[in-house]
């Protein structure tokens, strides 16, 4: 070639040339290509036409998925929270269903069919392939099995299929905990491997049964089965057996569970214990609760009407997702960073006079004691809950020094609890204002952040949490509900823990900590402790606590709170935090009663009932109530 | 201004389609009567682009191709569809921007090629693999990748017929095998699923292996003569899936047998080997090169479908060419043909390149 000065002198000839050469080889690739696709062809249809057609004759012999067992639930001690038990349900092939809605309205005659099963039937059956089996009615009585197998040879396509069904023992008790699995609608199929739900008919749909559905659920079984002209099975060819759900074994402890549940009585509310360290759960409680059963059988339109519009909200996890502010149950965190950031020392003592004023400004942030409690010091301001202390600490400290103390305990974030749908909470700082209100942080709020009162916001969860962190000396697990999964109980310590984040607080002086648990010691022991009334009978053993009030309305400020005075809907919520014994505690709790009034007056005994029991002192009156 | 013999050729496969799909679809007129509206419009589109001189064609290539690029970048941002972004809504219509590439792309470079002497050398293979892997790395990102491997194609089948030379071919295809590890590592799972299905269907009967397996009873059962016109099994028993749009195949195989099938590969011989031989009669390198690769890219349609339809490929989603239910590729292949057909009737005015 010789070097072109810029455009090359093209040799058309030679292009096409080429070109024709290249088509050539192309369409020689192409017959080749074509010649071996025959082959296949020629193979499949002549050579192999005898496998085929039986194959396609013997679309009778087919495979037939088996459900596994569902795996079971059980508390810390061995307490079955959900069971399978056996049932029958009526199914149908729709393929071998000559006359499919001439069938649906004979049956429903015969075995009491509602319209919702129908359309449920219906919905269903597009879901799946036609020579998959579909519920139509679950949880057959015996009169009705007896009265379908009289007519059996009437319905071709159609049977009665043993399989288990789900039993929630305890009922209301844990529904807000274990959930409940309801029957595997079009909706879910979609999103599941439908695979290996062909012969399930049902999912967990919230709880801990949607949270481990995967662990839960198995592996699908398959049979080759043989059937007949109508479709009936006549014998079985090949056989994998399903593999059965793995169990999972809770932290909960269902005897302090439905002692829980009960002690909150008529009042809406909610209840978490965790065992500070490990953050394992021991209860949790969101009262009312539901019958999670009636779930699991289908919940006709009305009822699940009445639960969805009740006043009371019983399917709402109030300890899981209920956002409290929460009140004096903050000012343990708060004196904690005022040492840690040094604006206060232990021996640091101020006036209260009753009230307290940012300079320059007249507004009075009052006490809930006329005329002050004196000269306070950390573990006084923590016995008497002494608002003007922490409404001091707070300016001094500012609103970014405190969240980011705060923070530290996980406030304003969610726990990571093993449920799907926990709130977060809110721990108000200046970006967060700036972000959700575009306003600028104002030194009044600061003022009010100090006693847990103005935009702060936190789940029962999050209390219990942070009064884990502290009962541990500021290190405890991410609050978990699952202890094992598996087969078989987990063998103490034999059993692989599985590796879970840890809330820890930063650079925490053991005296401060110590301080700040001996304010929450005087709150329940102290002689002016605010909740005193707890502990007058003198109990074998030392506990930690702090009660709070969350404003359900505002006061102006000269009104006065005169609680008979005011609507129950209207009143305060009463909060209440504790953990026991305090030297080693293996119990931190967050008690929330709604419109409860004050704090230490419902919510305290409460607390005080359930470390009685965990604690096993008192179980006689216990047991006697 | 067309060519008749190939016209003829286009519209018998078509019709041979039409008839067949009346069998699929449970013989449902409606379905016929859409499919040979989209035929009608698909004809016009491809008589209105064979009267257009190819010349306007290459000078609008690299915008033509731009415009495709553009709509891909939107569809990544605007784009709608269950699971995949494939689909763009410009409010008076919903088309896959992906269409437009299996035009553009090869047009695109042929014009790349003809600005050149031919056969291109390193750098020109270097500087069209950018070309095609712009659009094909934005199309399986979708993801589509059965759609971004066809255009991938389309493309390299240009560069094919410039003559690029025997070696850099071989080296480009070892090169292309050794990155397949790379290819699997960025694959969907579902996509894994797919190839991991193809190579073991009855490891998932009930499930992925579906498709499979019951296409390949419906062909084999098919036999020599097929088991007649409407009387598929495996299709009115609902066992074979999507059977009147990708798996249209099986159900021809069931009802006509191999003879349907081989007499059905010799009109899409005939045609392809119609498009080379048009492409031939070409006067510059353009018009050359983008009808030999439209016409071999057709070929890659039929093969990947009848491949998977058989079991010798893994189940992608392309339909079979003028047999398959479906409006978008119907139109958008016919207007291929326009092209080529262009190439051919305007070949005189094209004597200077």
């Amino acid at each position: 070639m010789k070097a072109p000065a810029r455009k090359p002198v093209r040799d058309a000839v030679r292009e096409a040339a080429i070109f024709r050469a290249r088509a050539q080889t192309g369409f020689l690739l192409v017959c080749l290509v074509f010649a071996v696709l025959s082959g296949r062809y020629f193979y499949l249809q002549v050579i192999s036409h005898d496998e085929f057609i039986t194959r396609a004759e013997d679309n009778r012999v087919k495979y037939r998925a088996l459900a596994p067992n569902r795996g079971l639930i059980m508390d810390r001690n061995g307490v079955i929270l959900a069971d399978n038990r056996p049932a029958y349900r009526l199914e149908l092939i729709p393929e071998q269903v000559p006359e499919l809605d001439a069938t649906l309205a004979e049956l429903g005659e015969l075995l009491e069919i509602s319209d919702a099963d129908i359309q449920r039937f219906h919905k269903l059956r597009k879901a799946r392939r036609s020579f998959q089996a579909v519920p139509l009615k679950l949880r057959l009585d015996e009169a009705q099995v007896a009265r379908f197998a009289v007519d059996r040879h009437h319905f071709p396509g159609v049977d009665i299929v043993p399989y288990q069904t789900r039993v929630y023992p305890l009922g209301e008790n844990l529904a807000h905990v274990v959930g409940y699995v309801g029957q595997l609608d079009a909706d879910d199929l979609r999103s599941v491997d439908s695979g290996r739900y062909a012969a399930t008919s049902h999912i967990g749909k919230i709880g801990l049964e949607q949270a481990y559905e995967n662990m839960l659920h198995g592996e699908v079984g398959r049979e080759k089965v043989e059937t007949n002209v109508q479709g009936r099975i006549l014998r079985s060819l090949d056989k994998a057996p399903a593999q059965p759900g793995h169990n999972l074994y809770l932290t909960i402890d269902s005897t302090l569970q439905q002692l829980a549940m009960a002690s909150l009585g008529d009042y809406t509310g909610a209840i978490v214990a965790i065992e500070p360290g490990s953050g394992e759960v021991l209860a949790m409680v969101s009262q009312p609760g539901y019958d999670p059963n009636a779930f699991v059988a289908g919940l006709s339109v009305a009822d699940y009407q009445a639960l969805i519009q009740s006043s009371r909200r019983p399917l709402f996890n109030r300890a899981l997702r209920g956002g409290y502010e929460p009140g004096s149950t903050i000012k343990p965190y708060m004196a904690l960073a005022g040492l840690e950031n040094g604006i206060i020392e232990l021996d640091t003592t101020m006036m209260s006079r009753g009230y307290f004023q940012l300079p320059g400004q007249p507004r009075r942030y009052r006490d809930w004691k006329r005329g002050g409690h004196g000269e306070v010091d950390v573990v006084k301001a923590l016995e008497e809950s002494v608002n003007v202390f922490f409404f001091d600490l707070a300016s001094k400290m500012g609103i970014d020094a405190i969240h980011a103390y705060l923070d530290q305990f996980g406030f304003g974030r969610p726990t990571g609890i093993d449920l799907n749908g926990e709130a977060k909470g809110i721990l108000p700082s200046r970006a967060w204002k700036r972000a959700t209100m575009g306003e600028p942080w104002y030194p009044g709020e600061t003022v009010i952040a100090g006693i847990g009162q103005g935009f702060n916001v936190t789940t029962p969860l999050q209390l219990a949490h942070a009064s884990a962190v502290l009962a541990a000396r500021g290190e405890s697990g991410q609050p978990h509900l699952v202890r094992h999964v598996g087969f078989e109980p987990a063998a103490g310590d034999a059993d692989q823990p599985v590796a879970r984040p840890v809330t820890r607080i930063s650079a925490a002086r053991a005296d401060h900590i110590e301080a700040v648990i001996d304010g929450m010691i005087a709150v329940v022991h102290g002689k002016r402790g605010s909740a005193r009334a707890i502990a007058a009978d003198k109990p074998p053993f030392v506990m930690a606590g702090k009660s709070g009030t969350a404003q359900v309305f505002g006061l102006a400020q000269d009104e006065e709170y005169v609680e008979d005075e005011v609507p129950r809907h209207l009143r305060d919520h009463a909060l209440f935090v504790a953990f026991a014994p305090a030297d080693q505690p293996s119990i931190a709790l967050a008690v929330v009663v709604e419109h409860g009034g004050g704090g230490s007056t419902v919510a305290a005994p409460i607390a005080r009932q359930l470390i009685d029991a965990h604690l096993g002192h008192g179980t006689e009156e216990i047991a006697a109530q | 201004m067309l060519d008749l013999p190939l016209v003829g050729a286009l519209v018998a496969t078509a019709c041979f389609g039409l008839v067949v799909l009346y069998g699929a679809s449970g013989e449902d007129s409606g379905t016929v009567i859409r499919q040979a509206v989209r035929l009608a419009m698909g004809l016009t589109a491809m008589t209105v682009i064979a009267c257009i001189s190819p010349h306007l064609f290459r000078v609008w290539a690299p915008a033509f191709y731009a415009l495709g690029i553009v709509l891909l970048v939107m569809v990544a941002f605007l784009g709608e569809g269950r699971g995949a972004q494939r689909w763009l809504d410009l409010g008076f219509l919903r088309f896959q921007p992906s269409e437009i590439l299996k035009l553009s792309l090869p047009m695109m470079l042929a014009w790349y090629m003809h600005r050149s002497s031919l056969p291109p050398g390193w750098r020109q293979l270097l500087v069209s693999l950018v070309i095609v892997a712009v659009p094909a790395v934005l199309i399986a990102r979708q993801p589509d990748l059965g759609t971004a491997m066809l255009v991938a194609t389309s493309g390299l089948f240009v560069v094919f017929l410039a003559g690029l030379s025997w070696r850099l071919i071989s080296f480009f295809c070892v090169s292309a095998m050794a990155l397949a590890p790379v290819l699997w590592h960025f694959m969907h799972d579902y996509q894994r699923g797919r190839v991991l299905t193809f190579l073991n269907p009855e490891s998932d009967p009930l499930g992925s292996g579906w498709n499979i397996i019951q296409s390949k009873i419906a062909v084999g059962s098919g036999g020599l003569f097929g088991k007649g016109w409407m009387n598929s099994t495996q299709a009115h028993l609902e066992f074979l899936p999507e059977r009147s749009t990708d798996f249209v195949l099986a159900v021809l195989a069931e009802e006509f047998g191999l003879l349907g099938v081989l007499l059905l590969f010799a009109l899409y011989l005939y045609i392809i080997g119609r498009c080379l031989w048009l492409a031939g009669q070409a006067k510059d390198s353009f018009s050359r090169l983008l009808a030999g690769a439209l016409g071999l890219t057709f070929f890659v349609y039929v093969m990947v479908n009848a491949g998977m339809i058989s079991g010798l490929l893994p189940v992608v989603g392309v339909p079979l060419p003028l047999i398959s239910y479906g409006g978008t590729s119907l139109i958008s292949l016919l207007t291929s043909f326009g092209l080529i057909m262009s190439v051919y009737s305007h070949r005189r005015l094209l004597n200077r390149y």
